[in-house]
């Protein structure tokens, strides 16, 4: 495990054309290494998500993306993804192949590549038109009752990325909260690098708690604040009024650009990105280390 | 006349009384989220709500926005990784109801929230199925919300991502789907349940002020209406009074301003 500034660990671990799965369900999003991946300028990526969000909403406007991988592409309770219907409808800023599951199918997809197994299994995608468009969707007959079982090819993403509360000085790294499919696709990465909001000599981490020993885990970088507009359970809140806001943002292509390059591009780092948008506050009693 | 009351707010109602006490809901995000808790604050104390973001339990005070906001963490029994609640708790059988929503309904109940026109070259890219597919399939049964209009309510979905009783008369059992499919779909108009032989969508109750006509004229297909349609009786002064509460106090919350220390 190396400690790096995100900068390098996007620099040294993130290359073109690679396959990338940003995960994190909702909470601990990592919108501060997707914006080191557009800072960074990378190009032809695979990307990788349950639900794309806004962090891949950006990131694909931004030109980043050949393909996605996902299982539901909305603004959560707000509508639309723009940039990504702007990508499949009309191919900007570039055309985008898309390869689509149901939430389970992905979830299944992810358990395997953890296991090492070529394919997951599920009672999944019956009587859905999914089969038709995705060509990965198939089936087995189980050998034991007969039944026909869907299967999806695992997922194997070179790097994984997530964001989480802790990391100690040795690299373990402790998720808390809402999981969604963090752990499978850390575990199913050839390479896992992990953005937390504070290093500190200890874990908080009581006997079971979902940890990824720092010997799983490539990089971590300390970058507070790093799942803004998502968020950090315990450190602060998912930001909905921005979710809200990104409907109007994210809908022109011109308007798109500005923010992109006034918040993401025009910034140097996430604390600068958040210092942009008026959201940072100053260091708090929360014991931050960077 | 108007009656005091919005349609969604009828409809919201409508599907929240469908719900009982005890049984347990996998809840999407929107109206089937403010009918659950409507339940939960009304008639069914005891309801679990499951979000699919792996919140078991859970007893929010305002409605969340996405589906896993911090909200639904703070006050579950429970948090699970993703996996176990597709895997273990839906197809595990542990869901007595599934409630969705979708973009485009078929006489059949077969849901489409993928896309208008063709997929390669769609004419509107939606966001996707999520997890409907399996809540569709394993839930014990399942309850779809949507606005009644001939936009909606078409004789061919675009796409199908989600299964209901796909062509009828058994087609949906023989596909392997565990659940019982869509035994109720409540629109801003009225009821519709599916007649238990040909398993096609009729139209069992209207709501106060709604003609069997006008519920015909907003559907794509030509609509079967039961021999008798009762009324939905309306919205109680209680149930209204907490629903707009909730919504007041999930309005606040939303705009409430996010300081992120650093």
């Amino acid at each position: 495990m190396a400690l790096l500034t995100l900068h390098d660990a996007v620099a040294r671990y993130v290359e073109d054309g690679q396959t990338l799965a940003l995960e994190g369900f909702t909470h601990l999003i990592p919108f501060a290494a997707g914006h080191e991946i557009i800072r960074q300028g990378r190009r032809d990526l695979h990307l990788v998500r349950m639900t794309p969000d806004l962090v891949y909403d950006q990131m694909i406007g931004a030109g980043c993306a050949r393909a996605l991988t996902f299982s539901w592409g909305g603004n959560p309770g707000v509508g639309s993804l723009h940039r990504l219907r702007d990508a499949v409808e009309n191919g900007w800023p570039r055309p985008l192949e898309i390869v689509e599951h149901s939430h389970a199918g992905m979830a299944a997809a992810y358990t395997a590549g953890a296991a090492n197994l070529p394919f997951g299994v599920l009672r999944g995608y019956i009587g859905t038109d999914l089969p038709r468009v995705n060509p990965q969707v198939k089936s087995v007959t189980c050998p034991y009752t007969g039944e026909t079982i869907a299967t999806v090819p695992a997922l194997r993403p070179d790097v994984t990325i997530l964001h989480a509360v802790q990391a100690d000085r040795r690299g373990n790294v402790l998720l808390r909260g809402i999981l969604g499919a963090q752990k499978e696709a850390a575990m199913a990465a050839r390479r896992l690098v992990v953005t937390v909001e504070q290093v500190v000599d200890a874990l908080d981490a009581p006997m079971n708690a979902v940890v990824l020993p720092g010997w799983l885990v490539t990089a971590v970088a300390c970058v507070p604040g790093g799942a803004y507009p998502s968020y950090a359970q315990g450190c602060y809140a998912r930001d909905n009024a921005f979710y809200l806001a990104w409907d109007e943002i994210s809908r022109d292509r011109d308007r798109f650009r500005q923010w992109i390059d006034a918040h993401v591009l025009g910034t140097r780092d996430h604390a600068a990105f958040l210092r942009s948008l008026g959201v940072a506050s100053t260091r708090d009693a929360m014991e931050v280390t960077r | 006349m108007t009656p005091p009351w919005t349609r969604d707010e009828m409809m919201t109602v409508a599907a929240a009384r469908m719900l009982w006490d005890g049984c347990v809901c996998f809840v999407g995000i929107g109206l089937p989220s403010a009918a659950a808790n409507l339940a939960r604050h009304t008639h069914a104390p005891d309801i679990v709500l499951v979000y699919e973001s792996g919140t078991v339990g859970t007893r929010p005070d305002v409605l969340p926005l996405s589906i896993g906001d911090g909200e639904l963490a703070d006050t579950a029994t429970a948090v699970v990784p993703l996996p176990e609640i597709f895997a273990y708790y839906l197809q595990g059988g542990r869901v007595d109801v599934g409630f969705l929503g979708a973009a485009q309904i078929d006489r059949f109940g077969n849901l489409n929230s993928t896309v208008i026109g063709d997929y390669a070259r769609p004419k509107t890219r939606l966001p996707g199925a999520g997890g409907a597919p399996e809540i569709a399939s394993s839930a014990g049964q399942v309850f779809v919300v949507l606005k009644q209009t001939p936009r909606a309510f078409v004789p061919r979905l675009d796409f199908v991502s989600s299964a209901g009783f796909l062509e009828g008369r058994g087609a949906r059992a023989r596909a392997g789907a565990a659940g019982a499919g869509p035994q109720a779909v409540i629109t801003d108009l009225g009821i519709l349940r599916p007649d238990p032989e040909t398993e096609e969508l009729q139209l069992v109750e209207r709501f106060e002020d709604v003609t069997v006509e006008r519920v015909v004229a907003a559907t794509g297909w030509p609509l079967a209406v039961a021999p008798h349609v009762n009324v939905v009786a309306p919205p109680t002064g209680d149930e209204l009074r907490i629903l707009r509460d909730l919504q007041a106090r999930t309005r606040a919350a939303h705009a409430r301003a996010i300081r992120v220390p650093y």
